[in-house]
């Protein structure tokens, strides 16, 4: 896919679509800046281990002796209700929410793309049947049916008991949780990008060369029609941090001894009289992280649809 | 008209049986079952008890079998008892759904109204400081956290500043009057829900001020806050609506939220209470009268589009 531009533009006659929108998110500051808080923030958590070991502050060991310290030279932020460096705490936790949101984005964008592409590409029965249980999906309110999804047992569901005790589980429940109701908005786009796409020349030479559904699908559809799910892919793990840490404010998502953002505002919450500040860094760094995804989403949609205004 | 009323009901009528089918089979699935409550309750219940107590309630059943029960009660308007409260299930749920409209409902018109002014404002100044603005607050209110915009205001309102009450519903024997205890759950339901309005309204707006009767209106010589009120943001209005209607889901799921943290006894935390407490009946029955709400909601949204817009009809064909 090839753009050829005038000759003003220098010895360079043609340019992908991807660099030409490359060069126009480079040209978006907010977006720039976004993506570049958003990834010192995850490399911060991603090393909090090593971080731990250089300053010789702990976010694990509980210390009675030094619980609700104030700001100090070792504890850049103080420490918590059971003596852990608040600062080693948020790392941990941003590693957990920020995985979360990365993780379940991208698994509800591939099952809305699967299902939507499915659906926009043999039409008729399969669409219908699809597009209704999409629709039955969103005209549930989400966040009480994500408190039950949360408190369900899952040794009903035939799983181990050691696997339901440990942290891993709670973990990945949540994911799967997002995913189960995060996948609609994908689908739909995609499928009203395929059936936009079903009919243009390429997709119908493609067709007459006797090619099959399944390469179809995956080389003509998909990658023309991936732009606007890129965007929501985005838009949803901002999204997604943000109804995790509801979750784990209202205990049915991470449990302790892990700990998520949502989980330290739950713990912060009865320490709101005695200790102020527990209750809004974790704040502060959801809005931080979501903010940055957002300008990082925006500025996506603005250099791949530069025509297109931006509704959400 | 009939037929529109008449399809639209039947689809609201599939997708609540959908949803308490759906909800019915979770809820079978979640740690313990009302007969293993009993039995932790007394500890001199033998196993014969508990088996014959299990044939009483039913609980041995398959699901589709408990599933129909359930059903053929609920349309005799017989939905079960509460566990936690010992009532009657709509007993429970009725008066929390008036508080859940009370503060829903203030919200949602406050914000509706506030969104409508500030972006169709932004959207008239586009590019200039009063749009800069207008779009920062609004992009914070999208990305931040709804309860902990509630603990702040809780810190701020009822912890240093005292003028406020933390939460809880209006008692007599309380110091403030009733409206204090809504205003907190209010304004934070508020300031999580304007700002998404505001950017959509904002782009609705800016969209209709680029189409040509608008070029036609400014060359007949019309002022130009004629322009925007009554063109502009008029056509913008379609577009608008739907978001709004949309919208309301997304303020039911954060009512739950809010009403949870703010001890406001609404729908939302009886949701949270019932299935904390494992209370089947009401959490099933709570759920059903959200999604019945959301979707009247839609229903009211498509409506309004054929009052708004002669050119479609209700069939949603354009005429």
């Amino acid at each position: 896919m090839a753009n050829t531009l005038s000759s003003d533009q220098g010895p360079q006659l043609s340019v992908s679509i991807w660099r030409l929108r490359f060069r126009a998110f480079k040209g978006d500051h907010a977006a720039v800046f976004g993506s570049l808080v958003l990834f010192c923030m995850a490399c911060l958590c991603a090393m909090v281990g090593w971080i731990e070991l250089a300053l010789e502050v702990s976010g694990v060991e509980t210390d009675l002796l030094t619980r609700f310290e104030p700001i100090t030279q070792q504890h850049w932020l103080g420490t918590d209700d059971a003596g852990r460096d608040e600062l080693m705490r948020l790392l941990r936790g941003g590693s957990v929410s920020l995985s979360i949101g990365f993780i379940a984005a991208l698994g509800a964008s591939l099952m809305g793309i699967v299902i939507g592409v499915v659906s926009g590409y043999f039409r008729g029965k399969v669409d219908m049947l699809l597009m209704r249980f999409t629709d039955f999906i969103m005209s549930i309110p989400s966040l009480p049916l994500l408190i039950i999804l949360a408190a369900l047992d899952l040794t009903k569901l035939g799983f181990s008991t050691e696997f339901v005790r440990s942290g891993e589980a709670g973990y990945w429940r949540i994911v799967a949780i997002l995913i189960l109701l995060g996948w609609p908005g994908v689908a739909r786009l995609m499928r009203a990008s395929t059936l936009a796409l079903n009919g243009t020349e390429f997709v119908l030479a493609s067709k007459a060369q006797g090619a099959s559904h399944l390469w179809m699908m995956v080389v003509h559809v998909i990658p023309n029609a991936i732009s606007p799910v890129i965007v929501a892919t985005t838009i949803a793990m901002g999204r997604f941090i943000l109804v995790e840490s509801a979750l784990s404010f209202l205990g049915v998502g991470i449990q302790p001894p892990s700990t998520s953002w949502g989980s330290m505002l739950n713990n912060a919450q009865e320490l709101l009289v005695s200790d102020p500040p527990l209750a809004i860094y974790p704040g502060i760094a959801i809005l931080i992280s979501v903010v940055a995804i957002n300008f990082l989403g925006d500025g996506l949609q603005k250099a791949f649809d530069p025509k297109a205004v931006i509704r959400r | 008209m009939i037929d529109f009323a008449l399809k639209r009901s039947l689809g609201l009528i599939i997708v609540l049986l959908l949803t308490s089918f759906v909800v019915f089979a979770l809820i079978g699935l979640m740690p313990g079952d009302p007969i293993d409550l009993l039995m932790s309750a007394n500890p001199n219940m033998m196993p014969e008890d508990v088996a014959k107590l299990k044939a009483i309630y039913g609980v041995d059943q398959p699901l589709w079998t408990r599933y129909t029960h359930w059903l053929a009660d609920a349309l005799h308007g017989d939905f079960g008892f509460s566990r936690i409260q010992h009532r009657p299930v709509l007993e429970v749920v009725l008066p929390a759904l008036g508080n859940t409209i009370i503060l829903t409902f203030t919200a949602f018109i406050i914000s509706a109204a506030l969104a409508l002014v500030l972006g169709t404002l932004a959207a008239v100044n586009q590019g200039r400081l009063t749009d800069r603005l207008i779009s920062f607050f609004a992009f914070l209110g999208i990305s931040v956290p709804g309860f902990w915009l509630g603990l702040v205001f809780i810190y701020l309102f009822a912890v240093k500043l005292g003028v406020l009450p933390a939460g809880g519903m209006p008692r007599a024997d309380q110091p403030y009057p009733a409206i204090a205890y809504l205003v907190l759950p209010c304004l934070t339901l508020i300031l999580i829900e304007i700002g998404g309005l505001t950017r959509y309204v904002r782009s609705a707006v800016i969209e209709a001020l680029g189409q040509d009767y608008i070029r036609t209106a400014r060359a007949k010589g019309q002022s130009e806050s004629r322009i925007v009120w009554r063109h502009a943001l008029r056509n913008a209005m379609i577009p608008i609506m739907t978001i709004i209607a949309l919208g309301f889901g997304h303020l039911l799921s954060g009512a739950t939220l809010i009403e949870t943290m703010f001890g406001w006894r609404g729908m939302g935390r009886l949701i949270y209470e019932a299935i904390m407490g494992n209370d089947y009946n009401l959490a099933l029955v709570c759920l059903l009268f959200t999604t019945t709400m959301v979707l009247i909601g839609s229903i009211i949204a498509d409506v309004s589009y054929a009052l708004l817009d002669p050119r479609i009809g209700l069939s949603g064909k354009q005429r």
